[in-house]
């Protein structure tokens, strides 16, 4: 016997740590998302009681799989007639192996090598079908979450502000397009690999972005976001160790989680980067991120992400906001703004320009991005301008642009910076 | 195998097709037979000979009065969504940059198509 509390703690922990490689072996064998999903919920279920009167076994991930694969057999044996007819998931050679092997072998070494050869390949599979380019975006991100880090369907809507409902007809309505339309259930080839690539990067770097700036709400960051964001990047990572973009947005995601920390002060108040403490920054982040960037860029091919986390890095490695290699970031933002010629890349770069080449050129920038127009509604353009305005000493035109951004944010501690700073230049 | 109905949409207000690209769908429909991937397919007059009924009204021209409108739609046979996409893409109309097309799996037809 096993104290309750101990397998309690060891099934959330295979929860969070196995779930989508027991989903994603469990998927060849149901052909199905929602008879996997259904038959993995049951495998954890079952674990509850079965670890407490056996114990925790070694291989949490294989039992799981093991039971929740064997459930759905049992199912797909029961319905054969009805399960037949439904669309094969899975190119069927390889189910046909996996079932013959499951059968004859029962074995259970025989089963966790199994399962270990050919695991990370099974992950890659879920992780392409969910963030598939025939998907909306929107549905992407709810079943990366929903399926790669098995969030309830509650915890999903929490996570993307909007109402459960809204996320539980998102979620079956992408589930019922994979099946209707037969979104295959498998790594692209090598020919459509960087395009379907980038959206899985999207999904993760939107992940993480909206856990680190929450778009509303009194909490900057809504930080199991965050840290579903990181996880991914790393599985990514392991799955894809050659693939410099993948490299690289583990990185950016490092670089900008190591200051999670102090990124708000003590009353919740938005910190600049000049007045965060960079002794409390994740040294162990940054150092790892260096690395991958360092090696990144030797290789040549540096794409957005990679160019991302090596400005992010180089402003985190300067010992005080004074002392950063602005000449070097604004070098890094023309290579960035070649490869993607983004009005907010643009403005970025208007923020190390101010630095190296003084406020007045910076703002002249600003204001022909203000003029393209396509940034109207985004509140970083007008809370940068009102910073170089105040450098400038045109106090009058500072508050101006500062109220100008407070319109537009709705994030509470964004909104109490500008407050704060509009009260600064207003003198009052 | 599972049937896709490729619905090919092209600019309302555009020309003909001119004997180049017309060759070019020929040439298209052809590797989709060759390959055996076509059920059928058809070319369909220009938008401004339709007519539409809605309810009681009948009206002059398309359903939906949009810059883009259906020119032709075509049934494909294909293993999953992938391997649709591959083939719709090599629509002369997703190319020419006046148009596009809509992949769509078919659910059922009469006759029974073959499956």
């Amino acid at each position: 016997m096993t104290a309750a509390a101990d397998v309690g703690g060891a099934v959330a922990d295979a929860h969070r740590r196995e779930w989508a490689v027991v989903l994603a072996a469990t998927v060849r064998v149901a052909r199905d998302l929602d008879l996997a999903e259904e038959c993995v919920q049951e495998a954890y279920a079952a674990a509850l009681s079965a670890w407490e009167r056996e114990g925790v076994p070694d291989n949490p991930a294989a039992w799981l799989t093991t039971a929740a694969k064997r459930r759905a057999m049992d199912v797909i044996r029961r319905e054969q007639t009805f399960r037949s007819k439904l669309p094969l998931l899975v190119e069927p050679e390889e189910t046909v192996d996996e079932l013959a092997l499951d059968e004859v072998g029962g074995q259970k070494e025989e089963q966790v090598a199994n399962l270990e050869s050919v695991v990370p390949d099974e992950r890659l599979r879920l992780v392409f079908t969910c963030c598939h380019p025939a998907l909306a975006q929107e549905a992407q991100l709810a079943l990366t979450l929903r399926l790669v880090c098995g969030l309830s369907t509650p915890d999903v809507a929490r996570a993307l502000l909007v109402s459960e409902q809204t996320m539980a007809a998102r979620i079956t309505r992408a589930k019922k397009k994979i099946s209707a339309a037969r979104i295959p259930y498998r790594v692209p080839r090598p020919a459509e690999l960087p395009y379907r690539l980038t959206a899985v990067l999207g999904v993760i770097h939107l992940l993480f972005t909206a856990g680190h700036t929450a778009p509303s709400g009194s909490a900057l960051m809504r930080t199991d976001l965050a840290d579903r964001a990181l996880h991914l990047a790393r599985v990514l990572r392991d799955l894809m160790p050659d693939e410099p973009e993948v490299r690289g947005l583990l990185a950016l995601i490092l670089v900008t989680d190591a200051r999670r920390g102090t990124r708000t002060g003590a009353d919740g108040r938005l910190l600049r980067l000049e007045e965060q403490d960079r002794a409390v920054w994740d040294r162990a982040a940054l150092a790892e991120a260096h690395e991958l960037i360092v090696a990144g860029l030797r290789g040549g091919r540096a794409g957005r992400y990679l160019l991302q986390a090596a400005i992010a890095s180089l402003y985190a490695e300067a010992s005080t906001y004074e002392e950063t290699d602005w000449p070097q970031i604004v070098a890094l933002y023309d290579r960035l703004l070649s490869l993607w010629p983004s009005p907010v890349v643009a403005l970025n770069r208007t923020v190390p320009v101010s630095m190296a080449h003084g406020p007045a050129v910076a703002l002249a920038q600003v204001e022909a991005l203000e003029q393209d127009g396509r940034l109207s509604r985004y509140q970083y353009l007008p809370a940068i301008k009102a910073d170089l305005l105040w450098r400038l000493g045109r106090t009058d035109e500072a508050a101006a642009a500062y109220r100008q951004a407070l319109e537009l944010t709705s994030n509470e501690a964004e909104h109490a910076f500008l407050t704060a700073r509009l009260r600064m230049s207003i003198g009052s | 195998m599972a049937q896709y109905a490729i619905l090919i949409f092209d600019d309302a207000a555009a020309d003909d097709y001119t004997p180049d690209q017309q060759a070019a769908s020929k040439r298209h429909a052809d590797d989709l037979i060759g390959s055996g991937a076509m059920i059928t397919a058809y070319a369909l007059q220009s938008a401004d000979t339709a007519t539409s009924l809605r309810g009681d009204v009948v009206t002059d021209g398309p359903f939906i009065d949009s810059k883009e409108v259906v020119a032709g739609v075509c049934i494909i046979e294909a293993p999953d969504l992938d391997a649709a996409l591959e083939l719709a893409r090599r629509n002369p109309a997703v190319q020419w940059g006046r148009g596009g097309v809509e992949v769509r799996p078919v659910a059922g037809g009469i006759p029974p198509l073959a499956g």
